[in-house]
């Protein structure tokens, strides 16, 4: 993470670098220091680390796949809701309404019991677990505010690059493809980092219908040991871990802002 | 418009055409020969763009009978025939239109390359003597945003050019250019008619059009009031009221030009 701060206008780098160093010094060095004083702590937190990490990987998991998901599906929502078609942009307009106004937490507990344990494919039980669930739950909401994002950014091209496609001989889908989607990519990168960084934090939810992700894990570890210093200790790693994946993402949308400002 | 029929690439009879209770055209009758240069002139609302724009099928007349190369215009029913028609018409607009997230060089290759399926390496040589004749052969890997509107609008020449057009259309290429870089655009346009391009313009540039073109066509109110020969128009019309037009604008100048049309 070497962060050109130069580039960057200067009251922009000052917040982004006391950000920095509250998630990656002050929180990392409050662990370590309170470890050392306490060894007895330091031993139990060693203990449980790999613990925390494996759940931690699995947030990570599912914020790839849910992004991956919801965009790919949010992207063809968005440009299914400007179809001249009635009956491809009905079906749209109506997905996308009802799960942008949707809880995360609903919709995680709503496909945590609506799917089957397990699935039969071709004789075979194939289990579906429920972090799997937790990737379409988190799917559903990121496609839906994506495809608004798609949505947006295709209404806010000016009707003249269509014109002007249109002189040349395009076809509307080689329009799209061509002159318009890209343009929009620029346009809703930022509005996607949202959608991304907030689902990222989403994951924890996760831990609420049984997924072995890094909040669980915490409190898996917490209850196991039963000291409250270690607690409170164990929910900083995870503070720090949340922030680890979630700062990555945050910067980077700025620094796509400030390039777009620029241009 | 004399000759034979048989050179006429372009061909009215009898066109109207109203966007819902506006009358915009009321019966146009034109013909243009292949290798011609014919300018419509008229007051701002005299339906001067939008018969350019029923030429390659942009917008569909109520009635008539529009030829164009060949092909019966107001006959075509499906969008993939108006495609069809409209890679043979090049049409270069006010605004110039450029792609911004392609330099200059990709503007004109993608159409070629994309819709026509033009071999790449033979396309892009071809851009460079495109815009070699434009006169911006240094400007190929720059960007439409770095570029002035005179640059711009040579650029868009040169992309309309590079798909091969039996004709081309040009809407009012230079309202939208402060005066300095008018010249500029004309000349590229005087360049291309003296190659024998069919060219239709739709101008306010009143010198330009005496000095340029074939036939001059003057529009009133959804009609062709008269038409022939530039010296006719400008000089020898009986008709008063292209007399007062002509006359109001000619005297002085350029800037005569803008005022009289009160753009």
């Amino acid at each position: 993470m070497s962060m050109t701060a130069t580039q960057a206008p200067k009251t922009t780098a000052k917040s982004s670098r006391v950000l920095r160093s509250i998630g990656f010094v002050a929180m990392p060095l409050l662990v370590v220091i309170w470890s050392l004083v306490d060894l007895t702590l330091g031993k139990e937190l060693v203990e449980w680390i790999p613990y925390l990490a494996s759940g931690f990987s699995m947030n990570i998991l599912i914020t790839i796949c849910a992004v991956t998901l919801g965009t790919t599906a949010g992207v063809l929502l968005g440009l299914m809701q400007l179809a001249p078609y009635w009956f491809v942009r009905l079906p749209a307009q109506i997905y996308v309404q009802i799960f942008r106004n949707a809880p995360a937490l609903v919709l995680i507990f709503a496909t945590t019991y609506i799917f089957p344990f397990e699935i039969v494919v071709a004789g075979n039980y194939l289990p579906f677990p429920d972090w799997v669930k937790a990737v379409i739950g988190l799917a559903i909401l990121s496609s839906a505010y994506i495809a608004e994002i798609t949505r947006g950014a295709v209404l806010s091209i000016p009707t003249t690059q269509w014109e002007a496609t249109k002189g040349l001989g395009f076809s509307r889908l080689q329009a799209l493809r061509y002159v318009i989607l890209p343009q929009c990519v620029r346009r809703s990168l930022p509005p996607w980092m949202n959608v991304a960084s907030s689902m990222a934090m989403g994951t924890s939810l996760a831990s609420l219908v049984g997924v072995h992700e890094l909040m669980h894990a915490a409190t898996d570890a917490s209850t196991a040991v039963r000291r409250l210093d270690f607690t409170i200790i164990a929910y900083v790693v995870v503070m720090a871990a949340f922030f680890t994946l979630c700062y990555p993402i945050a910067r980077l949308t700025r620094r796509l802002e400030q390039r777009f400002n620029a241009g | 418009m004399s000759a034979s029929t048989d050179s006429a690439i372009v061909k009215l009879e009898n066109v109207h055409l109203s966007f819902g209770q506006t009358q915009v055209l009321k019966g146009i009758d034109l013909t243009i020969n292949k290798g011609d240069a014919v300018s419509i002139i008229g007051p701002s609302g005299s339906g001067k763009s939008t018969i350019l724009r029923c030429i390659n099928a942009l917008v569909t007349p109520q009635s008539g009978k529009i030829t164009v190369a060949g092909t019966r215009v107001d006959q075509l029913t499906k969008e993939s025939e108006r495609i069809q028609l409209r890679k043979r018409v090049g049409i270069v607009f006010q605004q110039y239109n450029l792609f911004p997230h392609l330099t200059v060089l990709d503007n004109i290759v993608l159409a070629p390359t994309r819709i026509l399926g033009a071999d790449k390496t033979a396309t892009v040589k071809l851009a460079r003597e495109l815009l070699e004749k434009v006169r911006l052969s240094e400007k190929a890997d720059a960007y439409p945003g770095q570029l002035s509107g005179g640059q711009q609008q040579r650029v868009a020449i040169a992309r309309a050019l590079a798909m091969k057009p039996e004709l081309v259309l040009f809407d009012e290429v230079t309202s939208a250019l402060d005066p300095e870089t008018v010249g500029e655009v004309l000349w590229v346009i005087r360049d291309l008619i003296r190659d024998g391009m069919t060219s239709i313009l739709v101008t306010h540039e009143m010198r330009f059009a005496e000095e340029i073109s074939d036939t001059v066509v003057f529009t009133e109110n959804g009609k062709i009031v008269d038409y022939g020969p530039p010296q006719q128009i400008f000089h020898s019309t009986d008709n008063p009221r292209i007399r007062q037009f002509v006359g109001g604008l000619s005297g002085g100048g350029r800037g005569a030009v803008r005022d009289g049309e009160g753009i």
